[in-house]
């Protein structure tokens, strides 16, 4: 024990913050979790386990609705932008440097440093002239917008992924005769694949996750479960709201949980 | 006649090009392309019922800081935008202060845990980093509600009487932009101190430096990049937050995301509310140049 005593990287009082802050960060997220299960209708006083909160967000037709519209939005959004994501992290890794690489890399990954209530704007005035010029409400607008923010998120695990691999089993494959098609389906896309679900999961929960932009973008009635709750707690907190929010939490932590066990055999 | 490495160099560019078209195309529809419609009608007059009237004018840039008297036309200092203004900007450096001081010392320790667990750690400060921003604030706003968690809590132990009243105040938009972006102050932190070379600190203790002149001497100069990435992820989205001061600020405490709001909603003053959106975007752009360059001055102690 006597090694103990004097450790270089311990700093006094640093491990009690930290398990302060650990302690700070979970708890309302706890309280909140079990509070979706209180059968009181207060959100702060416990009156006994009761799933009714769930009952009542699912039988309010509102609220299913936009849970199916968050679905069909994510879903979407996560497909297109992986896919337009797998091939600019194949156009921009593992090849001779060229004249406007960094250009593409800052577009990219432009939507992690505009504001989020900037493109929220812009969107807005854009697409709503041409809501008027076309006179379409539907919901391609709130996917397309989904869809560009999402990228940066679906890239970069792409990328990483691709970065770690190197070239020589590809050269194998053309040395074989393979065409460059037989060797991208047969080589390149099964190694790349656990960066592509990576990043298809993270933008799947960013498109789930998002408030400003869809609040902006959405025509009336579209509501996801995000700009639903928004509007509920304009007025005051119901139980349901953390119902809905326990799903989506769960929701999340899974898809997460995917993510880092698949990322996490690169290291 | 072109050599060999310029023809390869050549058809790297162009599959480089064709194979990020189509995300390069997403972006420009429905995220970059948009700012410079944002841009062109910053320079515009505003509608009577919203939108824009397509006549050129300044008024929208000068709106931000000015008001013009109605009856004598003359400009005088809008103290209503200054006041939503400094707010934005205090709560925006607080927050990052606050996420700083309770932030570095949890990097620290994650950074010092035994290679198994610091996963873990890692992985517990990831999940509200990915987790919906709305549902945390949520959850924040249900603890310190006139009827939350801490009021029934002191209450019911009859410390208090009458709930704190911290719900709707420029407090309750601290506390819940520090506990939103904390995350976003660990990570990178964390990143800086794990590359950290646990020797120096050694090498000060045998010079006989004490804890206070390590962490000051040695540990935070290099740490910086990491400070600093931390300081402007943080800082950020705080002075572009939107939900946070719209659910626990209440519709008094508004910061400069929901005065751009306001500008498409009510306000019906788009220009202005484009112009503001430019200037946001600006001290964005000056506060991420600034970190390219810390980051790239960092590097090669790195």
């Amino acid at each position: 024990m006597a090694e103990r005593a004097f450790s270089a990287t311990r700093l006094p009082g640093f491990a009690m913050i930290a398990v302060a802050v650990f302690l700070v960060l979970y708890l309302p997220i706890f309280t909140l979790v079990i509070f979706s299960f209180n059968d009181a209708n207060s959100v702060a006083i416990w009156g006994g386990f009761s799933l009714r909160w769930y009952q009542i967000a699912w039988a309010n037709d509102a609220v299913k609705e936009a849970a199916v519209r968050s679905l069909i939005i994510a879903t979407s959004a996560a497909l297109i932008a992986t896919t337009v994501a797998t091939m600019a992290a194949l156009g921009t890794t593992r090849r001779a440097a060229f004249k406007g690489q960094t250009l593409i890399y800052v577009i990219i990954n432009q939507p992690l440093m505009v504001p989020e209530i900037v493109t929220a704007v812009a969107l807005l005035i854009f697409f709503g002239f041409i809501k008027v010029t076309t006179g379409y409400q539907g919901l391609g607008y709130l996917i397309a917008a989904h869809s560009a923010f999402c990228v940066p998120f679906a890239y970069l695990p792409i990328r990483a992924r691709l970065e770690g691999m190197d070239l020589s089993l590809e050269t194998a494959a053309a040395d074989l005769y393979a065409t460059p098609w037989q060797t991208f389906r047969k080589v390149t896309l099964p190694l790349l694949l656990p960066g592509i679900i990576a990043g298809a999961m993270l933008a799947f929960v960013i498109s789930l996750d998002d408030v400003v932009i869809t609040e902006f973008v959405k025509s009336g009635g579209q509501d996801t479960l995000p700009t639903y709750m928004l509007g509920q707690i304009r007025r005051a907190v119901t139980p349901d709201v953390n119902a809905i929010s326990t799903a989506l939490l769960v929701l999340t932590v899974l898809l997460l949980t995917v993510f880092f066990l698949l990322t996490r055999t690169r290291d | 006649m072109p050599s060999n490495e310029d023809r390869q160099r050549a058809a790297s560019a162009r599959t480089g090009w064709a194979l990020s078209a189509p995300a390069l195309l997403l972006l420009g529809f429905a995220a970059s392309g948009p700012l410079l419609i944002v841009l062109v009608y910053s320079f515009l007059t505003p509608g009577d019922y919203g939108n824009v009237v397509w006549k050129f004018s300044l008024d929208g840039w000068r709106g931000i800081l000015f008001t013009r008297d109605i009856f004598d036309g003359t400009l005088h200092l809008a103290d209503a935008n200054l006041t939503i203004f400094w707010r934005s900007v205090k709560l925006s450096l607080l927050t990052t202060a606050i996420t700083f001081a309770v932030g570095f010392p949890t990097a620290w320790f994650i950074a010092t845990r035994p290679a198994k667990s610091r996963a873990l750690w890692l992985f517990l400060i990831t999940i509200p980093f990915w987790t919906n921003l709305l549902i945390r604030t949520v959850a924040i706003n249900e603890v310190i509600r006139n009827e939350g968690i801490i009021n029934t809590l002191l209450i019911w132990t009859g410390l208090i009487t009458e709930p704190l009243r911290i719900i709707y105040t420029d407090t309750a938009v601290l506390i819940g932009m520090a506990y939103v972006y904390l995350p976003l102050m660990v990570l990178p932190l964390f990143a800086a101190i794990d590359r950290f070379d646990m020797k120096l600190l050694e090498a000060g203790y045998d010079l006989y430096a004490s804890r206070w002149q390590v962490l000051r001497r040695v540990i935070l100069p290099i740490v910086k990049p990491g400070i600093v990435a931390g300081s402007i992820l943080v800082f950020v989205p705080s002075l572009g937050a939107y939900v946070t001061p719209r659910v626990l600020g209440g519709g008094k405490n508004m910061m400069i995301g929901n005065f751009i709001e306001l500008q498409f909603g009510a306000g019906r003053n788009w220009p202005l509310g484009a112009a503001l959106s430019m200037t946001l975007l600006i001290i964005v752009t000056i506060a991420l140049l600034i970190y390219v360059r810390a980051a790239n001055r960092g590097s090669p102690h790195g």
